[in-house]
């Protein structure tokens, strides 16, 4: 039977679940083979390429941590000439926080946000297989040039005049600022999607306040990207317009300043690091809340601590810039902010503890990692106290203790939250269950690896190593602890090798994980493993925070939905009341080509400005198609 | 740390000995700044490391705490404890932002007649500069700072090309050197010795050997260095001296490097005048002896790979000649 035969404004009501799960299927699938992967608008689909793609980024990344690790091994060690280390650094930086850290949180909430809120995609889906083209775009951009000698190597904030027109030779400079505009198109793609799904797309009942905290983290996630992705753009702009048609925004020469680009950079730089440990306190609360058997305590307590760490995280960027020379008044008052980012974080921790404490702790895989992440974290917490006092940072600032410390926040703090979430949603990505043997080794080994490598570097820097040193004298005495630490990062790759072992066998031969096998109570499990394209055969309504504790037995649902083209529910800002039906934008190969048509146009521009000018054509022409109507029933509303 | 005087072979002896691993730590105050900052670092350190472990001992109660069924009252329990956690948290920082302040006024607190010294960054070495006080002329080095002890001295920093930053941790923190802009750091060295520092901005190829040796002396002894270097080079003793002169005049060394006192006026390299007195060449790469220095000028771009000296030919009794006359400015 052919789609054309049936009644047109067929709705999920008028079939039995059998025949309704059909059409929705017919209606919602993506096509198998190549035309399906390049043309394909499932978040599902799109956001596990997303969580893919920056895991491989992420291996790459280690192991350019680790080639440093043997080049710093011993003293005056030959292995890297400066040059190359250079590059190194600067790729492993630059590789981790615009090519990993930011993208994986938010494929994370690209996979995870339509389903947690009970929708059947994310809002503009065509926009979300456009950012991931881009970004995928950007990383090979960078990827590419290191693999042809001509990475960036100025360091991951590009410090101008280093990275200016006077000494920042050949194309090195412009190839890592245009790869910033790459990945910062993507993730404020995302970002706008995941706000308008979040407020407009919740399924109905879900109000403000029955919001999963990790909604509630990708939402303010997503502010913050809006808020502070647009300073990057235009430092990295102004950069490129310096080294290409030779304005002098960072040349003190001509009337430009060197300090404008720090300000810029960190203004941007600071929330940047809050937009990856936000969305990790959103998974620390779900793994929380579902292993130890009961509510994170505290629930309006913690969204305005996350609410307040996103404003706090604009008034502290002046912290990076403590040793510039500033006027008292303004060190005093970034000192100020700068600690009292630790409030809202010891809340949302003292509220994390209160829930073990009075839940029933289940010691997975996913909770193990959260352990991992209290006992590292906090110390990075500590230390990052220590490096907001101006006096201790003029020592602290730009040695290996900062290395230390920001390894401490990001991977204690991000990281392993991260890896455990994964492991946490696995079974409903794949449909398959991880080894909860392996999961343990992959837990002790990057734990104890992670401390091993990266505590004797505090001491290191107050011994003196400044960072970013492709090697150092016998004479300095720091030989012995270097080792040590290049011998221990062997331990963090080996427990970073198990957990990509572990996933990698568990998609073959897992066990079958069933809808809700953590006895989870969020709605992403309320629908199959891995769910079908269609996400809900019918849209949940939500009368609790915890709909699948509260309701155990069937959860309420609504119809009316038409199962013959893409539709799904708008419902209001606040109190999630339906609005209406709204259709959601079919499979479509036009954001792919305008992905392709925005970086030949990109790259271009490295080399000549007139590309933005002939580049545009093609853009235009890719976006005429995308948006040209066809004829579809999604075009009726 | 016993050298007060500078000869290579007290600085070889001190870079051999294990003892010595503190010449360059943020833990080994010799300055004023320093000391205040590491009376600041110990007390903040042991809070914070107190804080963590009451953390950490709080979770685990609350992971190996017998079951019991949830009392009802554990929702106002709770409160009052996130509360009462989050006020002491409100509280430590607090104090240590108070703290910082007060530190930051004491250590910057300047007195009324420093000593003076210019200090400018370049990639990858340092220009120092003691300015003409009394009209008995201005002294260029480079890559190494004399100073009496017990004076407060006052460095004003600056930049020729990209960003570096200015750390003898030892003395105080680390302050940036920013084109287009002037800094300062002041400081009082309390002991005397040999401290060693290096550029703590990530500034290009070799930001890792672009360090520094900071000479404490006392008064009588720096007033007698400082005459030393105001004198030009002396005119060489020999005929081996005097090739090496002429081959470093005629050679293109001179159109980069400045000897006082003869043809070598260059501007581009560091001030080769009394280059021998000075404890290390090319920024704390080797130590000052004469196969260092013919191994340097040999092949620089081995020893400190992508640096601005270039490579220039020598027959092997030139480089000998030339060598031995640097050997010379003392």
């Amino acid at each position: 039977m052919s789609s054309d035969a049936r009644p047109r404004g067929l709705r999920d009501h008028q079939l039995d679940d059998a025949a309704g799960a059909e059409a929705l299927e017919r209606t919602w699938r993506t096509p198998s083979g190549w035309r399906g992967f390049f043309t394909t608008v499932d978040h599902k689909i799109i956001g596990r390429r997303y969580i893919v793609t920056a895991f491989i980024f992420l291996a790459l990344g280690g192991i350019l941590g680790l080639v440093m690790r043997l080049q710093l091994a011993w003293p005056e060690a030959r292995y890297l000439d400066p040059d190359l280390y250079n590059q190194i650094f600067t790729m492993h930086g630059s590789n981790m926080m615009f090519l990993f850290a930011v993208p994986v949180m938010e494929a994370m909430g690209v996979y995870l946000v339509p389903l947690m809120v009970g929708t059947r995609n994310i809002a503009f889906p065509r926009l979300n297989a456009f950012s991931y083209w881009i970004y995928l775009a950007g990383g090979l951009l960078l990827w590419i040039s290191f693999a042809l000698g001509m990475a960036p190597d100025v360091g991951w904030f590009a410090y101008v005049p280093l990275s200016g027109p006077q000494y920042g030779a050949g194309k090195r400079a412009d190839i890592w600022a245009q790869m910033i505009t790459f990945t910062e198109l993507s993730a404020l793609a995302v970002a706008v999607e995941i706000v308008v799904t979040v407020l407009k797309q919740r399924a109905p009942g879900m109000s403000l306040d029955r919001m999963p905290l990790f909604v509630w983290t990708m939402l303010v996630t997503a502010f913050v990207i809006i808020l502070a992705m647009p300073a990057i753009m235009i430092a990295s702009t102004s950069l490129i317009l310096d080294r290409l048609v030779g304005t002098h925004f960072f040349n003190p020469a001509e009337g430009g300043d060197v300090l404008l680009w720090q300000h810029l950079f960190w203004f941007f730089g600071h929330p940047e690091v809050y937009i990856i440990f936000l969305p990790a306190v959103g998974m620390i609360s779900t793994i929380l809340a579902t292993f130890s058997r009961r509510p994170v305590f505290g629930y309006e307590p913690m969204v305005l601590a996350l609410v307040g760490t996103a404003l706090l995280a604009f008034g502290l960027w002046v912290h990076h810039m403590f040793t510039t020379g500033l006027p008292r008044v303004a060190e005093g008052f970034f000192t100020a902010s700068s600690m009292a980012i630790a409030v809202p974080s010891g809340l949302q921790i003292f509220c994390w503890i209160v829930t073990l404490w009075y839940g029933r702790p289940v010691y997975r895989t996913p909770l193990l990692y959260v352990l991992a992440f209290f006992f590292t974290f906090i110390i990075g917490g500590m230390t990052g106290v220590m490096v907001a006092s101006v006096p201790l940072d003029t020592q602290l600032h730009d040695t290996y203790f900062v290395v230390a410390h920001f390894h401490y926040v990001l991977i204690g703090g991000a990281v392993f939250p991260l890896l455990g979430a994964v492991h946490y949603w696995f079974p409903k990505i794949t449909g398959r269950m991880p080894s909860e043997r392996l999961g343990r080794w992959s837990v002790a080994l990057t734990f104890i690896g992670f401390n091993l490598t990266f505590f004797p570097m505090h001491l290191l820097g107050l011994q003196g190593m400044t960072r970013r040193i492709y090697t150092y004298q016998a004479e300095m005495g720091w030989g012995g602890l270097n080792l040590f630490v290049s011998l221990s990062a062997l331990v963090l790759a080996a427990g970073f090798l198990v957990f990509f072992v572990n996933l990698g066998r568990a998609a073959r031969h897992g066990e079958p994980a069933g809808d809700n096998p953590w006895g989870a109570p969020t709605l992403e499990w309320a629908t199959a493993s891995p769910p079908p394209p269609y996400n809900f055969a019918m849209i949940p309504v939500v009368r609790s925070a915890h709909p699948l504790w509260d309701d155990e037995e069937v959860l309420p649902v609504a119809s009316g939905l038409r199962v013959d083209r893409r539709e799904l529910l708008v419902t209001r800002v606040t109190d999630a009341r339906p609005e209406a039906r709204e259709s959601s934008p079919r499979n479509s190969i036009w954001p792919f080509w305008s992905a392709v048509a925005t970086t030949i146009m990109l790259i271009s521009s490295i080399f000549t400005p007139w590309a933005v000018v002939w580049g545009a054509v093609p853009i235009a022409i890719a976006l005429t198609f995308w948006f040209w109507p066809r004829g579809m029933p999604e075009e009726e509303s | 740390m016993a050298t007060r005087r500078l000869p290579p072979l007290a600085l070889l002896a001190c870079a051999s000995a294990t003892g010595c691993s503190g010449w360059q730590s943020a833990l080994d105050a010799r300055g004023s700044g320093s000391r205040a900052l590491e009376a600041l670092f110990w007390p903040v350190t042991a809070a914070l490391a107190l804080v963590w472990l009451a953390v950490m001992l709080v979770l685990a109660a609350a992971l190996l705490r017998r079951r019991r069924p949830v009392p009802a009252q554990a929702a106002r329990r709770s409160e009052i404890a996130v509360w009462a956690a989050t006020l002491a948290t409100v509280l430590v920082i607090t104090v240590l932002t108070v703290a910082s302040h007060l530190t930051t006024r004491h250590i910057s607190r300047a007195a009324a007649d420093p000593l003076v010294i210019q200090v400018r960054g370049y990639q990858w070495w340092w220009q120092v500069t003691y300015p003409d006080s009394d009209g008995t002329g201005a002294v260029v080095t480079a890559n190494e700072i004399h100073l009496p002890v017990g004076r407060q001295v006052r460095l004003e920093l600056s930049s020729a090309d990209v960003i570096h930053s200015f750390w003898v941790p030892s003395l105080t923190g680390k302050q940036d050197m920013i084109p287009g802009r002037d800094n300062q750091l002041t400081f009082v060295a309390e002991t005397p010795g040999i401290l060693r520092g290096q550029c703590a901005e990530f500034c290009g190829l070799q930001h890792a050997h672009m360090a520094l040796l900071m000479v404490v002396e006392p008064p009588a002894e720096f007033e007698a260095w400082l005459a030393a270097q105001r004198q030009e080079a002396a005119p060489p003793a020999g005929p081996m001296l005097r090739d090496g002169q002429r081959i470093f005049e005629q050679r293109p060394c001179g159109a980069c490097h400045r000897v006082r006192g003869t043809a070598a006026a260059g501007e581009i390299g560091p001030d080769l005048t009394h280059f021998a007195s000075r404890g290390t060449l090319a920024a704390g790469v080797l130590p000052m002896t004469r196969g260092a220095i013919a191994a340097w000028i040999a092949d620089p771009q081995t020893i400190k790979p992508g640096n601005n000296m270039p490579l220039v030919p020598l027959a092997p009794d030139e480089l000998q000649a030339v060598s031995a006359w640097l050997a010379s400015l003392r």
